[in-house]
């Protein structure tokens, strides 16, 4: 047996915090020591339940009979007040209630996070059964351990560029090196981007290195990547792919005529003599090139092939020039195509 | 070791002796990096040999810095979130007490490969209570001057005052004598449950 309705209230109070009791005329007789500071301090005896709380589900008529017919259901409720706070509850008749008043037992549910702030609710608002101070506990921690993991990832994205950027880097010149090219040309086939391959070897580069020397060399490379730089668009690719060996990537295309006019400026700055200490370096370059729109279905080894190809003719043709590949360029037997390159 | 750990004692470190004091030590334990990072695992050798390296620098016991980063995990404004984490196990200094027995689970259901030594809280009366701290035999018996510190600390915090006594160790277990002289001795620091730090 229950006792008298103020012990009643108290072990409400106790058990379910939040909890309110409505009388079968609508009427809140009592509210559990959270809810009313939830609800600002304000008296709430004698206020009806429907003006305080808005149910949202189960759908039903603002009526007791009603509320009644929900009882051992989940509950979805609003706030009146400004705050709107939504809740979660559930509703039980008093038993033994000579008057058949209800019980309402109510959460925050997920917004509970929220709520604490908004209500300032400290540990003692919860019943000591309740896990919202654990929850509470745990978000923080989660969050503070998912920070510290944000920022380890930030460190590793951070450490795994530069070294993707190093391992693609030439250190010398700083263009890019051979490791790039396929990445660059994979990219633009599968985009169905048009593109043009340009392949440029310097000519004279190793009479430099052998009658000045090494430091000699470095510099013309340098000074190399610099007119490259130069000479070329901001999006273009200039990649050096081994010792005086150069690839242009240009996308998007320039026009067959435009590539021949870029050759021969190409040709022309890095035919200028170039200053080292007290000497003096001249040296030239040979291109060959093929463009992507040619091919039904451009394919990176097949036009590399083509490119180096329209290279060795240029190189045959005299040096210091630049041929676009045409197919009656390409070698009739793999023999002819070592020669040539033995002969460059 | 938890990288949790050892990011603890460089904190500590940095926000004490300072920037170059850190780096000096790191470079002196040869860390080959000049942070740790609290999400991941290192050689358990690394904490030790810092340990002895900071005490060395600063000519003070180990015990006594230990006891330091425990109060320096509680006090320290950079270590406001470890103060907040444990301010959520009680509302006064007493439950406070009485939770630790729960403190390694609540560390562990933050990160899950955070293993403290288990706590055991007797309580002689309302005043006098001795925390065992056990390790295992084979883990220096460090981690209960931490715990003087910490607690010391969250006393502080709560506005309590104590008298704590580390009794020494042995069968890798430690002894800590609270003896609790008033409970609302002073106001204590503020907590709300909803008053996520940044």
């Amino acid at each position: 047996m229950i006792g008298q309705p103020s012990q009643l209230c108290a072990l409400l109070d106790t058990l379910c915090p939040m909890h309110v009791m409505v009388d079968p005329t609508g009427h809140i007789r009592h509210a559990g020591p959270t809810l009313i500071k939830v609800l600002g301090g304000a008296p709430v005896r004698g206020r009806r339940f429907f003006e305080m709380f808005e149910l949202l589900r189960p759908t039903m008529p603002c009526t007791m009979v009603a509320l009644r017919a929900a009882s051992g259901q989940r509950l979805h409720l609003r706030l009146r007040d400004g705050s709107r706070s939504e809740m979660k509850g559930v509703l039980m008749p008093l038993p033994d209630g000579p008057d058949g008043a209800l019980v309402v037992n109510l959460s925050f549910g997920l917004s509970v996070v929220a709520a604490v702030s908004r209500y300032d609710l400290t540990n003692a608002d919860f019943a000591a059964t309740d896990l919202t101070v654990e929850m509470l506990y745990l978000v923080e921690a989660k969050s503070a351990a998912m920070d510290a993991s944000r920022k380890l990832n930030l460190r590793l994205q951070g450490a795994k560029i530069a070294a993707e950027e190093q391992a693609f880097t030439d250190t010398l010149t700083g263009l890019h090196n051979r490791r790039a090219l396929e990445p660059v040309l994979t990219r633009l086939i599968e985009a169905g981007e048009d593109f043009a391959l340009m392949h440029l070897d310097l000519d004279h580069f190793k009479q430099v290195n052998d009658t000045l020397g090494h430091a000699a060399g470095d510099h013309v490379l340098e000074v190399v990547a610099a007119i490259l730089r130069e000479e070329t668009r901001k999006g273009d690719t200039i990649i050096r792919a081994g010792g005086d060996e150069f690839v242009l990537i240009f996308a998007p295309l320039i026009k067959a005529g435009n590539l021949n006019d870029i050759a021969a400026r190409l040709i022309r700055r890095l035919e200028q003599p170039i200053a080292f200490r007290d000497q003096i370096c001249r040296i030239s370059a040979s291109l060959g090139s093929t463009l992507s729109h040619d091919y039904p279905d451009p394919a990176i080894e097949r036009m590399m092939e083509d490119a180096d190809c329209a290279l060795y003719a240029a190189k045959e043709a005299g040096r210091g020039r630049h041929l676009a590949f045409t197919p009656d360029l390409r070698p009739r037997a793999p023999s002819d195509r070592a020669a040539a390159r033995q002969r460059a | 070791m938890h990288g949790l750990i050892n990011r603890a004692i460089e904190m500590f470190v940095r926000d004490t002796y300072g920037r170059k004091a850190w780096v000096a030590l790191a470079v002196r334990c040869d860390l080959g990096s000049t942070e740790f990072e609290a999400m991941l695992t290192y050689d358990d050798a690394i904490t030790p040999a810092l340990l002895r390296g900071l005490a060395r620098e600063q000519d003070k016991p180990v015990e006594t810095l230990l006891e330091d980063i425990g109060t320096y995990l509680v006090s320290h404004p950079s270590a406001e979130r470890v103060r907040r984490l444990l301010r959520f196990s009680g509302d006064d200094f007493t439950e406070f007490l009485r939770s630790l027995d729960d403190l390694p689970a609540r560390a562990r259901l933050a990160v899950p490969d955070l293993i403290l030594p288990r706590l055991e809280l007797r309580e002689h009366n309302l005043q006098n209570f001795s925390l065992k701290v056990c390790h295992g035999a084979d883990i220096p018996p460090v981690f209960g001057h931490v715990l003087v510190g910490l607690l010391r600390a969250m006393a502080d915090d709560y506005g309590a005052l104590v008298l704590l006594d580390h009794k020494g160790g042995s069968g890798g277990t430690e002894v800590i004598c609270v003896n609790l002289l008033e409970s609302a001795f002073a106001k204590g620091r503020s907590f709300a449950l909803g008053q996520v730090p940044r």
